[in-house]
């Protein structure tokens, strides 16, 4: 098994765009390229020869990669057919691939996962929004143009979701923090990066002084991340969204002796708080916090 | 897709796996009948999309087919802790000189699927492995691999007191297993897995189908209908929709920020009227979820918070305003409206709503709050 990739928070990714042709990847890569993501070919089976914003398509990740150095792939594809989409990515050699495809079967990110850590490739997501490093590059279905969202900064965002972490944004930007980059993991029972990659990351990161952590009720990311939280040298302000959801048992006996803990926003913020991270009571406190923490303004 | 207990059951029998002879009961008397059928002893158990069942009174002995049918009426007509029961399963009593718990699911952190075992199983399992976590036994599979006979041999072998024999527990672990993987399970959980002589017996299934998967899953059964009225037309909308006991609906973007929305409104002492998630592709169908939040009586204030990174906050807003324009209605409405598509979607609400939407969230969370207050 060989390391698995970290994810590019300094150089900039020649990325390959997966299902470059339906209509969200249109708009979205256009978007992609006007914030200078350097997107060197796109993949729709049955398509190769044609053109796609000026990018030549190719039939499979495979042939792309014989023709051009890929350093990451975006998924665009319906969720049925993500996990061979994701395998030809991996196989091809393709060391990142970030998956914004959103129901996608469990069983078959599994089978994309074995896949990934025997090759020491990096899955972002699935059902992520993808990551944005202001003022370099974006992959992903976010507002990275907008300079009133996504401005060069010192804080690292990571977060489950896209609509949250993007008005967590909107708040950094605001303070004048900004954000040295912004890592959406995905809404998905398991995904491929975890809120304690991410963190480790951070913690290497140069341009990071600090981090913003968005989890959500459910599963045991929140908690696993508390035992780093811990560890690290850099603060780390938390909102767990789901405070006052309605209560389920839907995972029964098993979901809660897997993740050992109860999953619930407050026993995730409670673990977070053990291990020194400040928590937010709403979103908007996660930058005024952040704000005193880094002693701005 | 949350399976009842009868509907996994019948899936474990497919499989040739034993689980005990009984049926369904639609009423009191179907009950005695089938009691009487079964030979008098029985166990009735609730039908309900729900865990925690048995610690809610929802299992109940029964030594004789009268004894059945009170039990049956009582769940039918009473429901168990708030929810409707509209079936009950009866079947015959076994004698049981062990239990087992056995679950299959997915496990975060490995990525990986994950059998759990260990030798004591009932309703107290989660108790239990709080205690003595090391009672519940763990093997990760590789789901390229599955888990053969081999595999399933070491994992009882590993169990301190092996139940005999050995070979079945085994055997049962892997059909168990490929019936996970057939049918796209979430969670296969057999809590109790009885030990009846030299025989297996599933006492319970708990059976959770991956949401993502069901299209292909052609042998399941149709899903029931459940829920409020307001709730079933969500789900024909291909919405996801909670009706909730406050008075302030929320209408926001994904679930991470509408969570985040309805948690803001608890914060700053009022209550969300409900959760309705329009995220991902479900960010065009603004229309309709507004159509339903506002069908609800309670709801006394509308507070519309979007945050778009995919979703667009323009779209979103045209069909906010395309279902406000057509129900016109009365209840006051506050906005507060960020990222893709924010400069037209504030455009859009002042000049055809007339309303300035709020720049800071909690602005317009405390000015919903505050107007169903007043109303």
């Amino acid at each position: 098994m060989s390391a698995i990739e970290p994810l590019m928070l300094d150089g900039i990714p020649r990325v390959v765009v997966q299902g470059i042709t339906g209509r969200e990847a249109s708009f979205w890569t256009e978007r992609m390229i006007a914030c200078g993501t350097p997107v060197v070919a796109g993949v729709v089976p049955g398509k190769a020869g044609q053109q796609a914003h000026g990018i030549p398509v190719y039939d499979s990740v495979a042939a792309a990669c014989r023709r051009h150095a890929v350093d990451l792939a975006v998924l665009f594809v319906p969720p049925r057919v993500a996990k061979a989409a994701a395998l030809d990515a991996i196989r091809a050699g393709v060391r990142q691939v970030v998956v914004l495809v959103e129901h996608i079967p469990i069983h078959d990110m599994m089978e994309v996962f074995a896949e990934a850590e025997e090759r020491g490739a990096r899955v972002l997501g699935g059902n992520s929004p993808g990551l944005v490093v202001p003022g370099r590059y974006f992959v992903g279905i976010l507002p990275a143009w907008e300079p009133t969202i996504f401005r060069p900064g010192s804080v690292g965002v990571v977060s489950r979701s896209g609509s949250l972490g993007t008005l967590v944004s909107v708040n950094l930007a605001r303070t004048g923090l900004g954000q040295s980059a912004f890592v959406g993991i995905g809404g998905d029972p398991i995904v491929g990066t975890t809120f304690r990659d991410v963190l480790e990351m951070f913690e290497r990161d140069p341009r990071t002084e600090a981090v913003a952590l968005l989890g959500e009720l459910g599963g045991a990311l929140e908690e696993q991340a508390a035992e780093y939280v811990a560890r690290m040298t850099k603060p780390v302000v938390a909102f767990i969204a789901g405070q006052t959801a309605p209560a389920g048992t839907r995972m029964g006996h098993a979901g809660a002796i897997v993740a050992g803990s109860a999953g619930t926003a407050a026993s995730k913020m409670a673990v977070l708080r053990e291990a020194g991270a400040r928590i937010a009571d709403v979103p908007s406190q996660v930058s005024e916090i952040l704000a005193d923490v880094l002693c701005y303004r | 897709m949350f399976l009842e207990e009868h509907l996994g059951k019948n899936l474990l029998r497919e499989a040739r796996l034993r689980v005990p002879r009984g049926g369904v009961a639609r009423s009191a008397i179907e009950a005695g009948a089938l009691a009487q059928q079964l030979g008098g002893a029985v166990v009735v158990k609730a039908q309900v999309k729900a865990g925690r069942r048995g610690k809610a009174g929802g299992v109940v002995p029964a030594d004789s087919p009268d004894e059945a049918a009170r039990h049956a009426a009582r769940l039918i007509e009473g429901g168990l802790e708030g929810l409707a029961v509209e079936c009950v399963l009866v079947e015959e009593k076994c004698t049981i000189d062990r239990e087992l718990y056995v679950a299959i699911t997915h496990d975060p952190l490995a990525k990986t699927p994950v059998v759990l075992l260990s030798a004591a199983g009932g309703i107290h399992i989660e108790e239990l492995h709080a205690a003595a976590p090391g009672q519940v036994l763990r093997e990760h599979v590789d789901i390229r691999r599955g888990l053969d006979a081999e595999a399933a041999a070491h994992l009882v072998g590993r169990l301190a007191v092996a139940p005999s024999p050995a070979g079945a527990l085994a055997s049962t672990l892997t059909a168990l297993y490929s019936l996970y993987r057939t049918l796209d399970a979430e969670l296969l959980e057999i809590n109790p897995l009885a030990v009846c002589g030299d025989t297996l017996v599933a006492l319970d299934c708990k059976l959770i189908v991956d949401d993502s998967a069901v299209s292909r899953q052609p042998a399941l059964p149709p899903p029931v209908a459940t829920g409020t009225p307001l709730e079933r037309r969500a789900r024909i909308e291909g919405l996801v929709y909670i009706e909730l006991d406050g008075n302030v609906g929320v209408l926001a973007n994904g679930a991470g920020l509408t969570m985040a929305t309805m948690d803001a409104v608890n914060y700053y002492g009022g209550r969300p009227a409900n959760f309705m998630e329009i995220g991902g592709d479900a960010y065009r169908k603004a229309e309709p979820a507004l159509s339903i939040v506002l069908a609800n009586p309670r709801v006394r204030s509308l507070l519309v918070n979007l945050c778009g990174a995919f979703a667009r906050t323009d779209v979103i807003v045209e069909g906010v305003l395309a279902a406000w324009e057509t129900l016109r209605p009365t209840v006051p409405v506050a906005f507060s409206i960020h990222g893709t598509g924010e400069a037209q979607a504030i455009e859009l609400v002042r000049s055809r709503l007339q309303i300035e939407p709020f720049d800071l969230m909690d602005d317009a969370v405390r000015a919903a709050i505050q107007m169903a207050g007043r109303q």
